[in-house]
């Protein structure tokens, strides 16, 4: 499997780390929701189809890739860097840290 | 007089082997039964089967998409061990290692079981220590752990590399006397047919599209071979189980399904006559009775619903035998495949009632679901009758995770790609 990095271009799954599905919301530090924590933590969409996930070029860049994979075919139908993400950036806008 | 014994092998011998009766009959799905079985795998069959045998419950319907065996149980590679740290799950494998010690008798059926042992390589002083504490462990419950020394483990495995030239040097292991290998596909069979001769439809081809209802309750599902009500419908489907809860509303669940693969080499004369794991990375072989070495490694490390590997785990794991096997560099490789595995998030399954009322759940097998299938069809089919959990599977809910009761033998974790 290849991924096509943003930076790097395309390169071997080797070169990267898998870190999970990229759907979940993590709460707010301080938090004390316990549901949403343990939600957060345990409860997982695995989709057979597309899914949205986070991958890291760590045997590249390093950066964090929000990456769209079919979990049936291995199809990649989309990948962007984490930064400058929709949902982080809404998310830090509403706390006023950009 | 048994169906299958040496008298009736005469017998049919001498008349032609014309009388055999099917393992199992290919009834069409009734409208309805008391409960259905979600999923013809070892569990799901050993599930019906327990359900007839235990608790009169006969009327019974197993539903499999496929064809039997064609899921995990036909996938994997056939260790049967009890070797776990925590007590829960050292009580539940224990109890299914019992199972597992009369299973050919009790189904007439010969599963091939083979008590040859389970040997866990050490190679620091420090993981020699920790396997000394998990055989402890397993003792304190009544389960048979011995340490063994490296000129032991040289005795039992000669064409293991013990010299301290090693890549990782062998310092010890943890040797289960009374762990080994069955024959998968028997177990598959076996179940079968003991269900099958009881009364219970086992229909095959025949795929679950979605949940009836009556109020609240599941009634029973809609298939690709029309609508089947029961009044207890339960879910045995390993790495479908999201798919499959999906249909019945539930969208989220404590689950990854990941794939795992595993090989097979071309036959030799008999070289290993034990199970054995690598410490310093995870590798597993035994010897199959053809001849061939069946032998795995680590999941693919990403969600993947497709039933074949990807090269990079192939790598590893050849590397990882080669360490350990210099001898087998040229010795090659005649098949590999891959397995969808519901690998939970703290490495232990669920076996419940719910999540909904009328559902039991039985999931979250990771990868060593084959080693569970006689204790699991046990307990689920304990819980399904008294519609509450066994003792021995008590502890295995799904609302664990959200309680804070997890039960993580590696202690690696809401991690499931590394449990």
């Amino acid at each position: 499997m290849l991924i096509t990095c943003p930076y790097c271009g395309p390169r071997d799954v080797i070169e990267f780390t898998y870190q999970g599905d990229g759907n979940r919301e993590r709460p707010q530090p301080a938090s004390q929701d316990l549901d949403a924590w343990n939600t957060y933590v345990y409860d997982r969409l695995n989709p057979a189809g597309d899914h949205n996930e986070i991958w890291q070029h760590s045997g590249g860049c390093r950066a964090h890739l929000r990456v769209v994979r079919n979990t049936l075919t291995h199809e990649i139908s989309s990948v962007a860097f984490t930064r400058g993400d929709h949902k982080v950036d809404a998310r830090h806008k509403a706390e006023g840290k950009i | 007089m048994a169906e299958y014994s040496a008298f009736s092998l005469l017998k049919n011998a001498l008349t032609g082997n014309k009388d055999w009766k099917p393992a199992w009959r290919k009834p069409d799905p009734k409208a309805s039964y008391d409960v259905i079985v979600i999923g013809g795998g070892g569990h799901g069959l050993s599930t019906a089967y327990y359900l007839a045998k235990e608790h009169g419950i006969t009327n019974v319907a197993v539903l499999e998409k496929g064809w039997l065996g064609s899921g995990n149980v036909g996938r994997n590679t056939t260790a049967v061990r009890s070797n776990y740290l925590l007590p829960a799950n050292t009580r539940f494998y224990e109890h299914s290692m019992k199972l597992w010690e009369n299973l050919s008798h009790d189904l007439n059926y010969n599963v091939m079981f083979s008590q040859r042992g389970c040997l866990n390589l050490a190679h620091t002083p420090a993981q020699l220590d920790d396997f000394a504490r998990r055989g402890n462990a397993m003792r304190h419950l009544g389960v048979d752990a011995e340490l063994m020394t490296t000129a032991e483990i040289a005795r039992l495995v000669p064409a293991l590399d013990v010299s301290a030239t090693a890549r990782f040097p062998i310092v010890g292991g943890l040797m289960q006397r009374r762990a080994g290998t069955a024959r998968h596909d028997a177990v598959a069979w076996g179940y079968a047919r003991g269900a099958d001769r009881r009364g219970v439809d086992i229909i095959e081809n025949c795929e679950v599209t979605g949940f009836l209802r009556d109020g609240d309750r599941i009634s029973g599902v809609t298939t690709s071979r029309g609508e089947v009500r029961a009044r207890k419908v339960a879910v045995a489907v390993a790495g479908s189980t999201g798919q499959v809860m999906r249909l019945a509303g539930i969208d989220t669940m404590p689950i990854e399904s990941h794939v795992l693969q595993a090989f097979v080499t071309e036959s030799l004369k008999p070289f290993i006559n034990t199970v054995l794991t690598f410490g310093m990375g995870h590798f597993y072989m035994s010897q199959s009775d053809k001849g061939g070495l069946v032998y795995g490694g680590d999941l693919d490390g990403y969600n993947s619903y497709a039933q074949r590997g990807s090269l990079p785990v192939v790598d590893e794991v050849m590397s990882e035998m080669l360490a350990l096997f210099p001898g087998l560099a040229r010795v090659r490789m005649l098949r590999s495949w891959g397995g969808v595995c519901d690998m939970s998030m703290d490495g232990s399954p669920i076996i419940t009632t719910g999540p909904l009322p009328g559902m039991y759940l039985n999931c979250g097998w990771c990868y060593g679901g084959f080693k569970a299938t006689p204790a699991s069809g046990w307990c689920f089919a304990w819980t399904i009758a008294k519609d509450e959990p066994h003792d021995i599977n008590a502890p295995f809910t799904l609302d664990r995770f959200h309680r804070g009761l997890v039960i993580d033998d590696k202690g690696q974790g809401a991690t499931p790609r590394l449990h």
